[in-house]
Protein backbone atom coordinates (compact mmCIF):
# COMPACT_ATOMS: atom_id res chain seq x y z
CA UNK A 1 0.00 0.00 0.00
CA UNK A 2 1.81 3.13 -1.38
CA UNK A 3 -1.11 5.93 -0.49
CA UNK A 4 -0.98 5.15 3.56
CA UNK A 5 -1.00 8.70 4.09
CA UNK A 6 -4.23 9.22 2.64
CA UNK A 7 -5.89 7.14 5.26
CA UNK A 8 -8.55 8.78 7.91
CA UNK A 9 -8.17 8.01 11.41
CA UNK A 10 -11.22 5.57 11.56
CA UNK A 11 -9.66 3.72 7.88
CA UNK A 12 -6.20 4.15 9.67
CA UNK A 13 -7.32 2.29 13.00
CA UNK A 14 -9.29 -0.24 11.30
CA UNK A 15 -6.12 -1.72 9.53
CA UNK A 16 -3.75 -1.31 12.58
CA UNK A 17 -6.80 -3.37 15.07
CA UNK A 18 -6.37 -6.26 12.02
CA UNK A 19 -2.68 -5.96 12.25
CA UNK A 20 -2.71 -5.39 7.86
CA UNK A 21 -0.96 -2.69 8.77
CA UNK A 22 1.82 -1.65 11.36
CA UNK A 23 2.35 1.88 13.22
CA UNK A 24 6.13 1.71 11.58
CA UNK A 25 4.52 1.24 8.08
CA UNK A 26 1.79 4.29 8.76
CA UNK A 27 4.41 6.38 10.37
CA UNK A 28 7.31 6.03 7.71
CA UNK A 29 5.17 6.09 4.71
CA UNK A 30 3.27 9.14 6.42
CA UNK A 31 6.61 10.56 7.06
CA UNK A 32 7.93 10.10 3.44
CA UNK A 33 4.72 12.18 1.78
CA UNK A 34 5.54 15.01 4.48
CA UNK A 35 9.14 15.17 3.18
CA UNK A 36 7.88 15.19 -0.47
CA UNK A 37 5.39 17.74 -0.31
CA UNK A 38 6.84 19.82 2.37
CA UNK A 39 9.40 21.89 0.03
CA UNK A 40 6.19 23.26 -1.59
CA UNK A 41 3.85 23.91 1.19
CA UNK A 42 6.27 24.91 4.73
CA UNK A 43 4.07 23.41 7.12
CA UNK A 44 6.03 22.27 9.76
CA UNK A 45 8.61 24.21 11.94
CA UNK A 46 9.84 20.65 13.17
CA UNK A 47 10.23 17.62 11.96
CA UNK A 48 11.14 14.61 14.75
CA UNK A 49 11.48 11.80 12.81
CA UNK A 50 13.59 9.51 15.53
CA UNK A 51 11.56 10.62 18.39
CA UNK A 52 8.02 9.62 15.66
CA UNK A 53 9.86 6.06 15.16
CA UNK A 54 10.37 5.14 18.56
CA UNK A 55 6.84 5.97 19.44
CA UNK A 56 5.69 3.85 16.79
CA UNK A 57 7.42 0.80 17.82
CA UNK A 58 6.07 1.26 20.98
CA UNK A 59 2.69 1.32 19.64
CA UNK A 60 3.04 -1.69 17.81
CA UNK A 61 4.07 -3.15 20.92
CA UNK A 62 0.56 -2.18 22.22
CA UNK A 63 -1.49 -3.23 19.76
CA UNK A 64 0.18 -6.54 19.53
CA UNK A 65 -0.93 -6.95 23.12
CA UNK A 66 -4.76 -6.09 22.36
CA UNK A 67 -4.53 -2.44 23.90
CA UNK A 68 -5.08 -0.17 20.75
CA UNK A 69 -7.00 2.87 21.62
CA UNK A 70 -8.33 5.01 18.49
CA UNK A 71 -5.47 7.35 18.15
CA UNK A 72 -3.26 4.63 19.06
CA UNK A 73 -0.10 3.99 16.35
CA UNK A 74 -1.55 6.97 13.99
CA UNK A 75 0.85 9.65 12.74
CA UNK A 76 -0.32 13.48 14.04
CA UNK A 77 1.21 16.91 13.78
CA UNK A 78 0.87 19.42 16.68
CA UNK A 79 1.33 23.18 16.34
CA UNK A 80 4.64 24.91 17.61
CA UNK A 81 2.47 26.35 20.66
CA UNK A 82 1.72 23.35 22.65
CA UNK A 83 4.62 22.45 24.92
CA UNK A 84 6.28 18.85 23.58
CA UNK A 85 9.13 17.72 26.39
CA UNK A 86 12.15 17.62 24.82
CA UNK A 87 11.19 18.60 21.38
CA UNK A 88 11.16 22.41 20.86
CA UNK A 89 8.32 24.55 20.68
CA UNK A 90 8.98 27.90 19.36
CA UNK A 91 5.33 29.57 18.99
CA UNK A 92 6.97 30.40 15.12
CA UNK A 93 8.77 33.57 16.81
CA UNK A 94 12.54 34.06 17.40
CA UNK A 95 12.07 34.95 21.00
CA UNK A 96 11.27 31.18 21.56
CA UNK A 97 13.50 29.60 18.65
CA UNK A 98 15.70 27.37 20.91
CA UNK A 99 13.06 26.76 23.71
CA UNK A 100 12.78 23.20 24.97
CA UNK A 101 9.76 22.60 27.40
CA UNK A 102 10.42 20.99 30.24
CA UNK A 103 6.89 18.99 30.26
CA UNK A 104 4.20 18.33 28.13
CA UNK A 105 1.12 20.22 27.49
CA UNK A 106 -1.95 18.25 28.63
CA UNK A 107 -2.57 17.24 25.61
CA UNK A 108 0.05 16.18 24.61
CA UNK A 109 -0.22 13.85 27.82
CA UNK A 110 -3.03 12.47 26.80
CA UNK A 111 -1.91 11.64 23.24
CA UNK A 112 0.76 10.27 24.76
CA UNK A 113 -1.14 8.21 26.78
CA UNK A 114 -2.70 6.92 24.03
CA UNK A 115 0.41 5.88 22.05
CA UNK A 116 -0.22 8.20 19.58
CA UNK A 117 2.73 9.11 17.35
CA UNK A 118 4.09 12.70 17.52
CA UNK A 119 6.05 13.61 13.82
CA UNK A 120 6.89 16.95 14.83
CA UNK A 121 5.29 20.78 15.06
CA UNK A 122 3.76 22.97 12.65
CA UNK A 123 3.92 26.56 11.68
CA UNK A 124 2.02 29.59 12.59
CA UNK A 125 1.49 33.22 12.72
CA UNK A 126 3.54 34.28 15.79
CA UNK A 127 2.14 33.39 19.10
CA UNK A 128 -1.10 32.53 17.33
CA UNK A 129 -1.49 36.70 16.19
CA UNK A 130 -2.60 36.84 12.55
CA UNK A 131 -4.61 35.34 9.96
CA UNK A 132 -2.43 33.76 7.00
CA UNK A 133 0.29 32.26 8.91
CA UNK A 134 2.57 35.05 7.22
CA UNK A 135 3.31 35.96 10.24
CA UNK A 136 6.27 33.48 11.39
CA UNK A 137 8.86 34.45 12.37
CA UNK A 138 10.51 31.95 9.82
CA UNK A 139 8.62 31.23 6.97
CA UNK A 140 5.27 31.38 5.24
CA UNK A 141 3.16 28.68 4.77
CA UNK A 142 1.81 27.98 1.28
CA UNK A 143 -1.98 27.19 0.79
CA UNK A 144 -1.62 23.73 -1.71
CA UNK A 145 -5.17 24.96 -3.68
CA UNK A 146 -3.34 27.56 -4.59
CA UNK A 147 0.74 28.55 -3.89
CA UNK A 148 0.08 31.85 -4.29
CA UNK A 149 -2.68 32.30 -1.63
CA UNK A 150 -2.55 32.48 2.10
CA UNK A 151 -3.64 29.24 3.67
CA UNK A 152 -5.75 31.05 6.59
CA UNK A 153 -4.20 31.21 10.27
CA UNK A 154 -2.89 31.02 12.70
CA UNK A 155 -3.12 27.52 12.91
CA UNK A 156 -2.01 27.51 9.09
CA UNK A 157 0.50 24.58 9.34
CA UNK A 158 -1.78 22.23 10.76
CA UNK A 159 -4.68 22.39 8.50
CA UNK A 160 -2.03 22.64 5.55
CA UNK A 161 -0.42 19.32 6.68
CA UNK A 162 -4.06 17.73 7.25
CA UNK A 163 -4.94 18.87 3.68
CA UNK A 164 -1.94 17.63 2.06
CA UNK A 165 -2.10 13.96 4.37
CA UNK A 166 1.41 15.38 5.86
CA UNK A 167 -0.50 13.84 8.83
CA UNK A 168 -3.63 11.77 9.62
CA UNK A 169 -4.78 14.25 11.32
CA UNK A 170 -3.34 17.78 13.46
CA UNK A 171 -3.87 19.61 16.65
CA UNK A 172 -4.44 23.62 16.61
CA UNK A 173 -5.23 26.38 18.84
CA UNK A 174 -8.49 29.24 18.12
CA UNK A 175 -8.54 32.11 19.89
CA UNK A 176 -10.33 34.25 17.04
CA UNK A 177 -10.85 31.56 14.42
CA UNK A 178 -7.42 29.94 14.12
CA UNK A 179 -8.61 26.39 13.43
CA UNK A 180 -11.95 27.28 11.47
CA UNK A 181 -10.60 30.21 9.32
CA UNK A 182 -7.35 28.37 8.17
CA UNK A 183 -9.67 25.19 7.89
CA UNK A 184 -12.32 27.07 5.61
CA UNK A 185 -9.63 27.76 3.67
CA UNK A 186 -8.02 24.68 2.96
CA UNK A 187 -11.43 22.42 2.98
CA UNK A 188 -10.62 20.49 6.26
CA UNK A 189 -12.52 20.20 9.55
CA UNK A 190 -11.56 22.46 12.28
CA UNK A 191 -13.14 22.42 15.27
CA UNK A 192 -13.04 24.85 18.33
CA UNK A 193 -14.85 23.21 21.55
CA UNK A 194 -16.21 25.00 24.73
CA UNK A 195 -13.80 27.24 26.05
CA UNK A 196 -13.25 24.97 29.67
CA UNK A 197 -14.02 21.47 27.83
CA UNK A 198 -10.34 21.16 26.88
CA UNK A 199 -7.50 22.04 28.92
CA UNK A 200 -4.95 24.88 27.98
CA UNK A 201 -1.99 23.84 30.24
CA UNK A 202 0.88 23.61 28.34
CA UNK A 203 -0.47 25.57 25.48
CA UNK A 204 1.91 29.04 25.54
CA UNK A 205 -0.66 32.05 26.40
CA UNK A 206 -1.69 34.18 24.09
CA UNK A 207 -5.35 35.33 25.48
CA UNK A 208 -6.35 33.27 28.59
CA UNK A 209 -10.16 33.81 27.99
CA UNK A 210 -10.25 33.49 24.77
CA UNK A 211 -7.63 30.24 24.07
CA UNK A 212 -9.30 26.44 23.29
CA UNK A 213 -7.04 23.68 21.65
CA UNK A 214 -9.09 21.72 18.98
CA UNK A 215 -8.71 19.05 16.85
CA UNK A 216 -8.20 19.55 12.73
CA UNK A 217 -9.74 16.08 10.58
CA UNK A 218 -10.10 14.79 7.34
CA UNK A 219 -13.54 13.81 8.18
CA UNK A 220 -16.39 14.65 10.53
CA UNK A 221 -15.99 11.15 12.50
CA UNK A 222 -12.19 12.01 12.92
CA UNK A 223 -12.93 14.87 14.45
CA UNK A 224 -15.57 13.42 17.30
CA UNK A 225 -12.58 10.35 18.04
CA UNK A 226 -10.07 13.72 18.35
CA UNK A 227 -11.87 15.51 20.89
CA UNK A 228 -12.91 11.79 22.96
CA UNK A 229 -8.81 11.42 23.63
CA UNK A 230 -8.05 15.03 24.26
CA UNK A 231 -11.63 16.57 26.27
CA UNK A 232 -11.99 16.33 30.12
CA UNK A 233 -11.22 18.40 32.77
CA UNK A 234 -7.67 19.03 34.40
CA UNK A 235 -6.70 20.37 37.88
CA UNK A 236 -3.54 22.19 36.61
CA UNK A 237 -6.02 24.64 34.64
CA UNK A 238 -8.32 26.18 36.61
CA UNK A 239 -10.41 27.25 33.92
CA UNK A 240 -10.95 23.92 32.27
CA UNK A 241 -14.61 22.92 32.94
CA UNK A 242 -15.77 19.93 35.99
CA UNK A 243 -18.19 18.35 33.41
CA UNK A 244 -18.59 15.25 31.99
CA UNK A 245 -17.53 14.29 28.65
CA UNK A 246 -20.12 12.05 26.29
CA UNK A 247 -18.95 9.71 24.05
CA UNK A 248 -18.99 12.49 21.07
CA UNK A 249 -18.91 8.84 18.00
CA UNK A 250 -22.79 9.00 19.65
CA UNK A 251 -23.29 11.92 18.39
CA UNK A 252 -22.99 11.13 14.65
CA UNK A 253 -26.48 10.70 13.55
CA UNK A 254 -26.85 11.35 9.91
CA UNK A 255 -30.30 12.85 9.90
CA UNK A 256 -31.33 16.18 11.29
CA UNK A 257 -35.50 16.35 12.00
CA UNK A 258 -36.55 18.76 13.82
CA UNK A 259 -33.49 20.53 14.83
CA UNK A 260 -33.72 24.06 14.99
CA UNK A 261 -31.08 26.04 13.43
CA UNK A 262 -30.98 30.19 12.29
CA UNK A 263 -29.02 31.61 9.93
CA UNK A 264 -27.89 35.10 11.89
CA UNK A 265 -27.83 37.78 9.14
CA UNK A 266 -24.81 39.65 10.65
CA UNK A 267 -22.74 37.00 9.19
CA UNK A 268 -23.58 37.69 5.54
CA UNK A 269 -21.83 40.75 5.73
CA UNK A 270 -21.25 43.40 3.27
CA UNK A 271 -18.17 42.71 1.24
CA UNK A 272 -18.60 39.64 1.37
CA UNK A 273 -18.13 37.53 -1.77
CA UNK A 274 -20.83 36.52 -4.04
CA UNK A 275 -19.98 33.11 -4.59
CA UNK A 276 -19.40 32.50 -0.65
CA UNK A 277 -23.30 33.82 -0.09
CA UNK A 278 -24.23 31.50 -2.75
CA UNK A 279 -22.42 28.26 -1.70
CA UNK A 280 -23.32 29.06 1.95
CA UNK A 281 -26.87 29.11 1.20
CA UNK A 282 -26.80 26.09 -0.96
CA UNK A 283 -25.46 24.10 1.75
CA UNK A 284 -27.94 25.19 4.26
CA UNK A 285 -30.71 24.45 1.77
CA UNK A 286 -28.68 20.86 2.29
CA UNK A 287 -29.70 20.82 5.93
CA UNK A 288 -32.94 21.70 4.89
CA UNK A 289 -33.58 18.77 3.39
CA UNK A 290 -32.00 16.39 5.58
CA UNK A 291 -34.52 17.42 7.91
CA UNK A 292 -33.70 20.64 9.79
CA UNK A 293 -36.06 23.26 10.78
CA UNK A 294 -34.46 26.85 8.91
CA UNK A 295 -34.98 30.22 9.63
CA UNK A 296 -33.46 32.72 7.79
CA UNK A 297 -33.96 35.52 9.81
CA UNK A 298 -32.07 34.94 13.26
CA UNK A 299 -30.44 38.13 14.04
CA UNK A 300 -27.65 38.61 16.34
CA UNK A 301 -27.14 42.64 16.26
CA UNK A 302 -24.42 42.53 19.00
CA UNK A 303 -22.22 40.91 15.73
CA UNK A 304 -20.55 44.67 14.85
CA UNK A 305 -19.64 45.14 17.55
CA UNK A 306 -17.40 41.96 18.53
CA UNK A 307 -14.57 42.98 15.75
CA UNK A 308 -13.97 45.95 18.13
CA UNK A 309 -14.28 43.90 21.55
CA UNK A 310 -11.77 41.19 20.54
CA UNK A 311 -8.86 43.56 19.12
CA UNK A 312 -9.68 45.49 22.85
CA UNK A 313 -9.70 42.06 25.23
CA UNK A 314 -7.49 39.79 23.01
CA UNK A 315 -4.00 42.49 22.84
CA UNK A 316 -4.84 43.49 26.55
CA UNK A 317 -4.79 39.67 27.81
CA UNK A 318 -1.89 39.01 25.28
CA UNK A 319 -0.22 42.20 26.43
CA UNK A 320 0.12 40.86 30.29
CA UNK A 321 0.79 36.95 28.86
CA UNK A 322 3.89 38.48 27.03
CA UNK A 323 5.19 40.03 29.49
CA UNK A 324 7.03 37.21 31.01
CA UNK A 325 9.17 37.07 27.87
CA UNK A 326 12.30 39.02 29.71
CA UNK A 327 15.47 37.07 28.72
CA UNK A 328 15.71 35.80 32.21
CA UNK A 329 14.30 32.24 32.60
CA UNK A 330 14.09 31.06 28.65
CA UNK A 331 14.24 32.11 25.08
CA UNK A 332 15.84 34.60 23.50
CA UNK A 333 17.89 37.34 25.58
CA UNK A 334 19.75 40.54 24.55
CA UNK A 335 23.49 40.03 26.10
CA UNK A 336 25.24 43.20 25.03
CA UNK A 337 24.46 45.33 28.39
CA UNK A 338 24.76 45.65 31.78
CA UNK A 339 21.65 47.70 32.46
CA UNK A 340 18.50 45.61 33.22
CA UNK A 341 15.81 47.42 31.68
CA UNK A 342 17.58 47.75 28.26
CA UNK A 343 17.80 44.21 28.03
CA UNK A 344 14.60 44.02 28.97
CA UNK A 345 13.72 46.06 26.25
CA UNK A 346 16.02 44.82 23.38
CA UNK A 347 14.66 41.71 24.01
CA UNK A 348 11.72 41.99 22.72
CA UNK A 349 12.29 44.24 19.83
CA UNK A 350 14.51 41.84 18.56
CA UNK A 351 12.88 39.19 19.91
CA UNK A 352 9.16 39.53 18.53
CA UNK A 353 8.01 40.06 14.96
CA UNK A 354 5.76 43.49 13.72
CA UNK A 355 2.11 41.89 14.77
CA UNK A 356 3.04 40.61 18.08
CA UNK A 357 4.58 44.18 19.12
CA UNK A 358 1.44 46.18 17.61
CA UNK A 359 -0.48 43.65 19.82
CA UNK A 360 1.49 44.24 23.01
CA UNK A 361 0.96 48.19 22.23
CA UNK A 362 -2.25 47.80 21.66
CA UNK A 363 -2.84 46.06 24.45
CA UNK A 364 -0.91 48.18 26.97
CA UNK A 365 -2.59 50.87 25.43
CA UNK A 366 -6.39 49.59 26.28
CA UNK A 367 -4.86 48.39 30.03
CA UNK A 368 -3.00 52.02 30.84
CA UNK A 369 -4.07 54.37 33.18
CA UNK A 370 -6.92 56.84 31.72
CA UNK A 371 -8.48 54.15 29.29
CA UNK A 372 -8.99 51.47 31.49
CA UNK A 373 -12.70 52.21 31.28
CA UNK A 374 -13.28 53.31 27.89
CA UNK A 375 -11.57 50.81 26.48
CA UNK A 376 -10.90 47.35 28.27
CA UNK A 377 -13.46 47.18 30.88
CA UNK A 378 -15.97 48.60 27.86
CA UNK A 379 -14.99 45.66 25.97
CA UNK A 380 -15.42 43.32 28.69
CA UNK A 381 -19.45 44.97 29.39
CA UNK A 382 -20.09 44.59 25.73
CA UNK A 383 -18.79 41.16 26.13
CA UNK A 384 -21.80 40.22 28.18
CA UNK A 385 -24.09 41.92 25.64
CA UNK A 386 -22.78 39.44 23.18
CA UNK A 387 -22.81 36.60 25.11
CA UNK A 388 -26.52 37.09 26.35
CA UNK A 389 -27.48 37.56 22.78
CA UNK A 390 -26.34 34.14 21.90
CA UNK A 391 -27.94 32.75 24.76
CA UNK A 392 -31.44 34.65 23.82
CA UNK A 393 -30.71 32.71 20.51
CA UNK A 394 -30.27 29.77 22.00
CA UNK A 395 -33.42 29.70 23.18
CA UNK A 396 -34.85 29.50 19.85
CA UNK A 397 -32.29 27.48 17.88
CA UNK A 398 -30.03 24.35 18.49
CA UNK A 399 -27.19 25.85 16.52
CA UNK A 400 -26.28 28.53 14.22
CA UNK A 401 -24.88 28.25 10.49
CA UNK A 402 -22.71 30.82 8.87
CA UNK A 403 -20.03 30.91 6.84
CA UNK A 404 -16.80 30.24 7.88
CA UNK A 405 -15.39 33.42 6.37
CA UNK A 406 -16.62 35.90 4.09
CA UNK A 407 -13.95 35.41 1.32
CA UNK A 408 -12.04 32.74 0.11
CA UNK A 409 -8.05 33.11 0.64
CA UNK A 410 -6.41 36.12 -0.42
CA UNK A 411 -3.49 36.19 -1.79
CA UNK A 412 0.10 36.38 -0.09
CA UNK A 413 1.19 40.10 0.94
CA UNK A 414 -1.84 41.28 0.41
CA UNK A 415 -2.97 42.61 3.48
CA UNK A 416 0.27 42.51 5.62
CA UNK A 417 0.95 46.14 5.83
CA UNK A 418 -3.17 46.89 6.55
CA UNK A 419 -3.57 45.41 9.93
CA UNK A 420 -7.84 46.36 9.79
CA UNK A 421 -7.84 44.58 6.71
CA UNK A 422 -6.45 41.51 8.10
CA UNK A 423 -8.38 41.75 11.28
CA UNK A 424 -11.61 41.60 8.74
CA UNK A 425 -11.11 38.62 8.17
CA UNK A 426 -12.05 36.86 11.47
CA UNK A 427 -15.25 38.56 11.66
CA UNK A 428 -17.46 35.21 11.72
CA UNK A 429 -15.50 33.04 13.74
CA UNK A 430 -14.29 35.55 16.40
CA UNK A 431 -17.60 36.59 17.86
CA UNK A 432 -17.67 32.88 19.07
CA UNK A 433 -14.32 33.00 21.05
CA UNK A 434 -16.15 36.21 22.68
CA UNK A 435 -18.89 34.22 23.96
CA UNK A 436 -16.62 30.94 24.56
CA UNK A 437 -18.86 28.50 22.66
CA UNK A 438 -18.26 25.22 20.67
CA UNK A 439 -18.12 25.98 16.72
CA UNK A 440 -16.44 23.82 14.03
CA UNK A 441 -15.64 25.28 10.28
CA UNK A 442 -16.61 22.18 7.30
CA UNK A 443 -15.65 21.57 3.74
CA UNK A 444 -19.29 23.22 2.40
CA UNK A 445 -18.18 24.08 -1.24
CA UNK A 446 -15.77 26.12 -3.64
CA UNK A 447 -16.02 29.70 -5.22
CA UNK A 448 -13.64 30.56 -8.04
CA UNK A 449 -12.29 27.19 -7.14
CA UNK A 450 -11.00 27.99 -3.97
CA UNK A 451 -12.43 26.12 -0.83
CA UNK A 452 -15.00 27.69 1.17
CA UNK A 453 -15.98 26.07 4.86
CA UNK A 454 -19.65 26.69 6.72
CA UNK A 455 -19.55 27.30 10.31
CA UNK A 456 -22.05 25.44 12.96
CA UNK A 457 -22.13 27.15 16.24
CA UNK A 458 -23.47 25.53 19.18
CA UNK A 459 -24.85 25.86 22.82
CA UNK A 460 -22.03 25.80 25.42
CA UNK A 461 -20.98 22.17 26.30
CA UNK A 462 -23.32 20.90 23.25
CA UNK A 463 -20.47 20.05 20.84
CA UNK A 464 -22.86 16.77 20.48
CA UNK A 465 -25.58 18.82 18.31
CA UNK A 466 -22.55 20.81 16.16
CA UNK A 467 -21.00 17.29 15.41
CA UNK A 468 -24.35 15.66 14.40
CA UNK A 469 -24.83 18.38 12.05
CA UNK A 470 -21.52 18.57 10.91
CA UNK A 471 -21.37 14.44 10.39
CA UNK A 472 -25.16 14.56 8.31
CA UNK A 473 -24.06 17.22 5.84
CA UNK A 474 -20.62 15.64 4.96
CA UNK A 475 -22.51 11.66 4.89
CA UNK A 476 -24.99 14.05 2.23
CA UNK A 477 -22.22 15.86 0.13
CA UNK A 478 -18.25 15.11 -0.56
CA UNK A 479 -16.85 17.96 -0.50
CA UNK A 480 -14.76 17.14 1.90
CA UNK A 481 -13.11 13.90 -0.54
CA UNK A 482 -11.66 16.56 -3.03
CA UNK A 483 -8.06 17.17 -2.32
CA UNK A 484 -5.50 19.87 -3.66
CA UNK A 485 -3.78 19.29 -6.71
CA UNK A 486 -0.43 18.82 -5.19
CA UNK B 1 -8.05 59.05 18.50
CA UNK B 2 -4.75 60.51 16.78
CA UNK B 3 -1.43 59.08 18.74
CA UNK B 4 1.21 61.35 19.06
CA UNK B 5 4.92 59.95 18.75
CA UNK B 6 5.02 60.95 22.45
CA UNK B 7 2.18 58.42 23.51
CA UNK B 8 3.26 55.45 21.30
CA UNK B 9 6.65 56.14 23.27
CA UNK B 10 4.84 56.23 26.70
CA UNK B 11 2.97 52.78 25.80
CA UNK B 12 6.57 51.58 24.73
CA UNK B 13 7.94 52.22 28.34
CA UNK B 14 5.10 50.90 29.37
CA UNK B 15 5.22 47.63 28.24
CA UNK B 16 9.20 47.64 28.52
CA UNK B 17 9.37 46.78 24.40
CA UNK B 18 11.88 48.35 22.91
CA UNK B 19 11.08 50.37 19.41
CA UNK B 20 13.17 51.97 16.58
CA UNK B 21 12.01 55.34 15.58
CA UNK B 22 10.64 53.82 12.30
CA UNK B 23 8.29 51.14 14.19
CA UNK B 24 7.39 54.28 16.41
CA UNK B 25 6.41 56.30 13.64
CA UNK B 26 4.30 52.78 12.34
CA UNK B 27 2.44 52.23 15.17
CA UNK B 28 1.62 56.01 15.66
CA UNK B 29 -0.57 55.96 11.80
CA UNK B 30 -1.64 52.09 12.65
CA UNK B 31 -2.28 51.88 16.24
CA UNK B 32 -4.30 55.64 15.53
CA UNK B 33 -6.33 54.13 13.17
CA UNK B 34 -7.24 50.84 14.53
CA UNK B 35 -8.10 52.81 17.88
CA UNK B 36 -10.75 54.89 15.38
CA UNK B 37 -12.21 51.66 14.59
CA UNK B 38 -12.90 50.90 18.29
CA UNK B 39 -15.33 54.28 18.80
CA UNK B 40 -18.30 51.84 17.51
CA UNK B 41 -18.27 50.53 20.88
CA UNK B 42 -19.07 54.54 22.32
CA UNK B 43 -22.82 53.91 20.70
CA UNK B 44 -23.27 50.61 23.03
CA UNK B 45 -25.13 51.72 26.57
CA UNK B 46 -23.67 49.74 28.91
CA UNK B 47 -24.99 51.15 32.67
CA UNK B 48 -25.60 48.86 34.87
CA UNK B 49 -23.86 46.16 32.74
CA UNK B 50 -21.39 43.45 34.41
CA UNK B 51 -18.01 42.86 32.95
CA UNK B 52 -17.38 39.26 31.76
CA UNK B 53 -13.75 38.74 31.97
CA UNK B 54 -14.14 34.64 31.12
CA UNK B 55 -17.14 33.09 29.67
CA UNK B 56 -17.49 30.00 31.85
CA UNK B 57 -19.25 30.62 35.16
CA UNK B 58 -16.57 29.40 37.40
CA UNK B 59 -15.11 31.35 40.58
CA UNK B 60 -12.56 30.88 43.39
CA UNK B 61 -11.26 27.23 42.11
CA UNK B 62 -9.41 25.63 44.63
CA UNK B 63 -7.39 22.70 45.18
CA UNK B 64 -6.34 20.64 48.52
CA UNK B 65 -3.35 22.05 50.01
CA UNK B 66 -0.65 18.80 49.24
CA UNK B 67 2.72 18.74 48.41
CA UNK B 68 3.73 17.12 45.11
CA UNK B 69 7.10 16.88 43.78
CA UNK B 70 8.43 19.69 41.44
CA UNK B 71 9.97 20.07 38.49
CA UNK B 72 14.25 18.88 38.96
CA UNK B 73 16.02 21.81 39.25
CA UNK B 74 18.28 21.55 36.32
CA UNK B 75 15.16 21.06 33.88
CA UNK B 76 14.12 24.31 34.84
CA UNK B 77 17.32 25.58 34.00
CA UNK B 78 18.07 24.17 31.12
CA UNK B 79 16.43 27.09 29.29
CA UNK B 80 18.12 29.67 31.08
CA UNK B 81 20.25 32.48 29.22
CA UNK B 82 22.57 32.79 32.04
CA UNK B 83 22.81 31.14 35.11
CA UNK B 84 24.72 30.68 38.30
CA UNK B 85 25.18 27.55 40.00
CA UNK B 86 21.37 26.72 41.01
CA UNK B 87 20.29 30.60 40.37
CA UNK B 88 18.71 32.33 37.39
CA UNK B 89 21.65 35.09 36.46
CA UNK B 90 20.03 38.39 35.79
CA UNK B 91 21.12 42.22 36.00
CA UNK B 92 21.62 44.51 38.98
CA UNK B 93 18.18 46.05 39.71
CA UNK B 94 19.44 47.99 41.89
CA UNK B 95 23.08 49.91 41.09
Amino acid sequence: MNDLHQLTISQAHQLLKEKKVSSVELTKATLARLIKVEDKVHACVTISEDAALEQAKEADKVISSGKIKPLTGIPTLIKDNMCTKGIKTTCSSKILENFIPPYDATVIEKLKADNAVILGKTNMDEFAMGSSTENSAFFPTRNPWDLDRVRGGSSGGSVVAVATDEAIYALGSDTGGSIRQPAGFCSVVGFKPTYGRVSRFGLVAFASSLDQIGPITKTVADCALVLNAIAGHDPRDSTSAPHPVPDYNKALIPELKNLRLGIPKEYFVEGMQNEVRASTEAAINKLKELGAKVDWDASLPRTKHALAVYYILAPSEASANLARYDGVKYGFSYQDTNNMWEAMEKTKQFGFGAEVKRRIMLGTYALSAGYYDAYYLKAQKVRTLIRREFDQAFEKYDALITPTSPTVPFKIGEKVDDPMQMYLSDVCTLPINIAGLPAISIPAGFADGLPMGMQIIGKPFDEETILRIAFAYEQATDWHKRKPPI
Amino acid sequence: MKLSSEEVKHIALLARLGLSEAEIEKFRVQLSNILENFEILKQVDTTDLPPTAQSIALQNVLRPDETKPSYPVEDILANAPQRDSNCFKTRAVLE
